[in-house]
């Protein structure tokens, strides 16, 4: 049975599948709004989420399915004191498919050991969110015509930002890629991205301020310094407004540059880059429901021809 | 000094010189019942100084834990005062419930049904990487 808990579980070839599905979700919705009619997906949220947890709602609803969850673990028998574990078997015997977030690291491959159905990481403390990568990729997609090729600046907190890492992680697989990371020191990519990076010989480049490498970038890729990831108050106070971008840094930018960004933000994008023809932010919030369609119905249809 | 030949058991040779500890620590010797000794900054030429352990028994020694502690390791079996094998050992691919993770976040600080496993991602730092969380630990004969 496949899962999807890392990007990269899935092969460039399975993911541009799940990428073309979508284009055609988005293309003609209403062909596939009977298509998982009594199925069942579980959202498991032990970490308040909006926007990921809806959008998984709102994929299941659009392909026909039914949704049933918990959007905090203070609602769910994890208050109780119940294993993940147990927890994960319980309601795969509930549903055809799960959608769990944590605030643990390897929480959703821990469930999978125990799952009878399928489950998809929606984002696992500071480790990853594959399913925000996906709809990355099919926002640069959509916007490049293509996933090779290019210069993607990273930009804000890449210590903890989990899109980040799974982001990395699936661009690493095309060719010609350069990765700008643009962070404070406190908060650089972890060493074993970087490591993975050298071993694969794919180049990047560590740097501190946007300013210095705007002109060459074709994608520019906001995060926001998580108040939920840091041990303490000061630190994040220190370096929550870093890295703000505005029309006077966008200055220098190429024409077609692309600013992407997984919201929610706080203040690291001005409001007045929205109106900017680069900035695909809200873009992206609509691609994450399509593709989120996709995913659920590729996991489904894998699982049937199994 | 002088430690008598063993009849039918097990000797852990060119042991890094102060790492035996660590071996007879990570085996569980404490809990055999056998005789079971330990020779500190014995004499090597090839190494200089080594430990050796030797075990009055034929157990099951745990390989794996043992090419993770230090490939270098050599595993002796001896039957009957004779010597009938010489394993060699290497990083095994996997680990599972040898190290423990060190990341506060990881999911197995607060599973404890959950196995500890670390799989192997660079065979020439001796890297491994928590299979749950990714966070990195190295063999200790590499560090």
């Amino acid at each position: 049975m496949r899962h999807l808990i890392d990007i990269t579980d899935f092969t460039v070839e399975e993911i541009e599948g799940i990428l073309d599905l979508g284009d055609k979700m988005i293309a003609d919705p209403d062909a596939y709004k009977e298509t998982l009619r009594g199925k069942i997906l579980a959202t498991l949220f032990f970490e308040p989420s909006t926007r990921t947890r809806l959008s998984f709602e709102s994929a299941m609803l659009s392909l026909g399915g039914s949704v049933l969850g918990f959007s905090s673990a203070d609602s769910s028998s994890t208050a109780k004191g119940e294993s993940l574990m147990d927890t994960i078997r319980t309601v795969s015997c509930y549903s055809d498919i799960i959608a769990m977030r944590h605030p643990k690291e390897g929480a959703p491959m821990a469930g999978s050991l125990r799952s009878y159905v399928p489950i998809i990481n929606a984002g696992d403390g500071g480790h990853n969110h594959p399913t925000q990568t996906l709809t990355d990729l099919m926002t640069i997609r959509r916007q490049k015509g293509r996933l090779d090729s290019m210069v993607v600046g990273l930009c804000g907190d890449l210590k903890f930002g989990r899109t980040v890492h799974s982001l990395i992680g699936a661009m690493s697989r095309y060719k010609g890629v350069t990765f700008v990371l643009i962070s404070p020191p406190e908060l650089k990519v972890p060493a074993y991205i970087t490591d993975e990076l050298k071993r694969k010989g794919i180049p990047f480049r560590e740097v501190e301020t946007m300013e210095e490498v705007m002109p060459e970038l074709d994608i520019l890729y906001m995060t926001r310094v998580q108040k939920e990831r840091f041990f303490n108050e000061a630190d994040y106070i220190r370096l929550k407004d870093t890295y703000i971008l505005d029309p006077e840094k966008l200055r220098t930018a190429k024409a077609d540059l692309s600013i992407l960004h997984p919201l929610p933000r706080v203040n690291e994008i001005s409001p007045k880059v929205d109106d900017d023809p680069r900035a695909v932010y809200f873009d992206q919030v609509r691609n994450g429901r399509f593709v989120r369609m996709a995913l659920i119905k590729t996991l489904l249809d894998w699982r049937n021809e199994a | 000094m002088k430690v008598d030949s063993i009849h039918t058991g097990i000797v852990l040779d060119h042991i890094k010189a102060g790492r035996g500890m660590d071996v007879y620590r990570y085996l569980h010797l404490d809990e055999l019942d056998c005789p079971v000794a330990y020779m500190r900054n014995v004499r090597s030429e090839a190494m200089g100084r080594k430990d050796i352990i030797k075990i009055d028994a034929n157990i099951n020694v745990d390989l794996d834990v043992l090419g993770y502690l230090d490939p270098g390791i050599t595993v002796n079996i001896i039957v009957d005062g004779q010597l009938v094998e010489k394993k060699k050992l290497s990083l095994p691919e996997k680990l599972t419930n040898v190290i423990t993770c060190k990341n506060p976040r990881c999911i197995t600080t607060v599973e404890g049904a959950l196995d500890q496993v670390f799989l192997l991602k660079d065979r020439a730092r001796g890297v491994y990487r928590c299979m749950f969380c990714d966070a990195e630990r190295k063999s200790k004969a590499l560090r």
